[in-house]
């Protein structure tokens, strides 16, 4: 199958970034050096393409009842330039995606969202949201809008002077989680404050055609994946299809550290599901590990216990660059996972001292 | 683009080693680093370890990715680059100089004919 394009491509090929396969993305992996760019992030400034992530727009008199049926969040909370990271789940509660779920202004239909499945997600997701609005008989309009909307994502301390600059200083108004519509050369612009780094940010999303124009805006650090990657990783924040994923690690919200996303006072597909887990508690935890000896963890490493017992599997892992450690994510049974507690990350047969911490990994975030 | 010394020996695996009677180093390629990107741990043999030619001798590892380095020549292992363990990115800011791995003494020095020259290595990384 052709991978799919982002509308810079070429752009990004011509400033020398290298290139690697996401969600069935032809997406820039790394400009400089993920080392360089992460600092960037971390102590200035840089700009990502993520236009593989993907964007639906629900819109009509029933899209309220449709968001609040397929995510685990209260959408009713937000007003128009809200938004809330969600989660989508099945019958079982297993989270299939997670999402960004933006109010839009009411639309002469009613009222409007935007949501953003993961790289690879927006044609289920686009044919979960019809299917089930059909099985409903609820009104409201679905538009995969992926292949017409570039998104960019502007990161770091210093993200709101520039920003501001391209965008006007009515973006310096937004709080944490705040979005709304602004010019940037031309081109109407969907700002939010938003991102997936830890630090202050925005997401930027754009018309397609208006790609270029609107990353042109932006003068800063361009930043690939690699970055993107390791600055989440020291969040210690989900990433789909490798820390959850309905066939590979099927996890629910709450063994995924994300139960503050599901308001069992809604009705959701997922629900009762999830007030049993709720109830019982889990069996295991997403915990973030700190390696004691030299080595990098990486996806799918084993970890075992003091007896070399398999007691759960790395889901993400890499040499942190501000902490210049190597850190990992993954899921250990609740008795493993207080911090503190010794165990083992097996990097190529050689068993690697470790022990569980919090995540953040980074003390002051 | 990339730089490929006159006076030393590659492999296809993107391993360099110098030439001669005593001991020789043995690096990664600045083509190879580019590739690898920021590196963040290397694992390198004993001193007095054994290398038979075409063998797994250590282990680079960069941010994104792992290879494993193969021995260009036969021979013993006389001299390990210490310093790469707390600074393994002088792989990336001088590999053919301080970012070297490993000094060996070779054993069969026929070996090194079967190595690519600088000329034939360029061609294979164009």
């Amino acid at each position: 199958m052709a991978l799919r394009k982002p509308p810079l491509r070429e752009v990004h090929a011509g400033r020398g970034a290298k290139f690697t396969e996401f969600g069935g993305w032809d997406m820039p992996v790394e400009f400089d050096s993920i080392r360089q760019e992460h600092a960037a992030v971390r102590e200035a400034v840089g700009i990502f393409d993520v236009s593989h992530m993907g964007e639906i727009e629900v819109v009509g008199p029933d899209a309220t009842a449709l968001m609040q049926r397929l995510t685990t969040n209260d959408v009713t909370v937000l007003d128009p330039g809200d938004s809330q990271y969600s989660m989508i789940t099945d019958d079982e509660g297993t989270i299939l995606d997670d999402t960004v779920v933006y109010r839009l202004p009411d639309d002469e239909a009613g009222e409007s969202y935007l949501f953003i499945p993961n790289a690879g997600h927006d044609e289920e997701m686009f044919e979960r949201w019809v299917d089930r609005r059909d099985e409903w008989g609820l009104d409201a309009e679905v538009r995969n809008v992926t292949d017409e909307r570039a998104m960019f994502a502007v990161q770091g301390p210093d993200a709101a002077d520039l920003v501001a600059d391209a965008a006007g200083s009515g973006v310096r108004g937004l709080s944490k989680f705040e979005a709304s519509y602004a010019e940037i050369e031309g081109e109407r612009c969907w700002v939010a404050r938003t991102g997936y780094t830890g630090e202050d940010g925005f997401e930027v999303l754009c018309p397609w055609d208006g790609a270029e124009a609107v990353w042109s805006a932006f003068d800063c650090q361009p930043c690939g994946l690699g970055a993107r990657d390791t600055l989440r990783i020291e969040m210690g924040f989900l990433l789909s299809g490798q820390d959850f994923d309905p066939e590979a690690e099927p996890r629910n919200p709450y063994e995924a550290g994300v139960g503050f996303t599901v308001k069992l006072d809604t009705e959701f597909v997922g629900r009762d599901a999830l007030e049993r887990v709720q109830a019982e508690g889990v069996e295991e935890k997403f915990v973030g590990l700190k390696l004691l000896d030299r080595g990098v963890p990486r996806h799918g490493y084993d970890v075992t216990d003091e007896d070399d017992r398999v007691i759960g599997r790395v889901t993400s892992g890499t040499m942190s660059p501000t902490l210049g450690e190597p850190v990992a994510l993954g899921y250990l049974p609740v008795e493993y996972a207080d911090p503190g507690t010794r165990v083992r990350v097996v990097v190529r047969g050689r068993n690697k001292r470790a022990k569980v911490t919090t995540t953040p990994f980074l003390e002051d975030k | 683009m990339f730089d490929t010394p006159d006076d030393r020996r590659y492999m296809e695996s993107h391993e360099w080693t110098t030439t001669g009677d005593g001991p020789v180093r043995i690096g990664i390629t600045d083509f190879a680093q580019d590739e690898l990107g920021d590196v963040v741990f290397v694992e390198l043999p004993d001193e007095g370890d054994e290398l038979a030619k075409g063998e797994e001798f250590g282990v680079v590892e960069s941010i994104k990715a792992v290879s494993d380095l193969y021995a260009p020549v036969s021979g013993t292992v006389t001299d390990v680059n210490e310093d790469l363990f707390d600074q393994p990115e002088l792989v990336n800011d001088d590999p053919y100089g301080d970012g070297w791995m490993i000094e060996v003494d070779p054993s069969d020095a026929d070996e090194f004919d079967d190595l690519l020259t600088p000329e034939e290595y360029e061609e294979q990384i164009e």
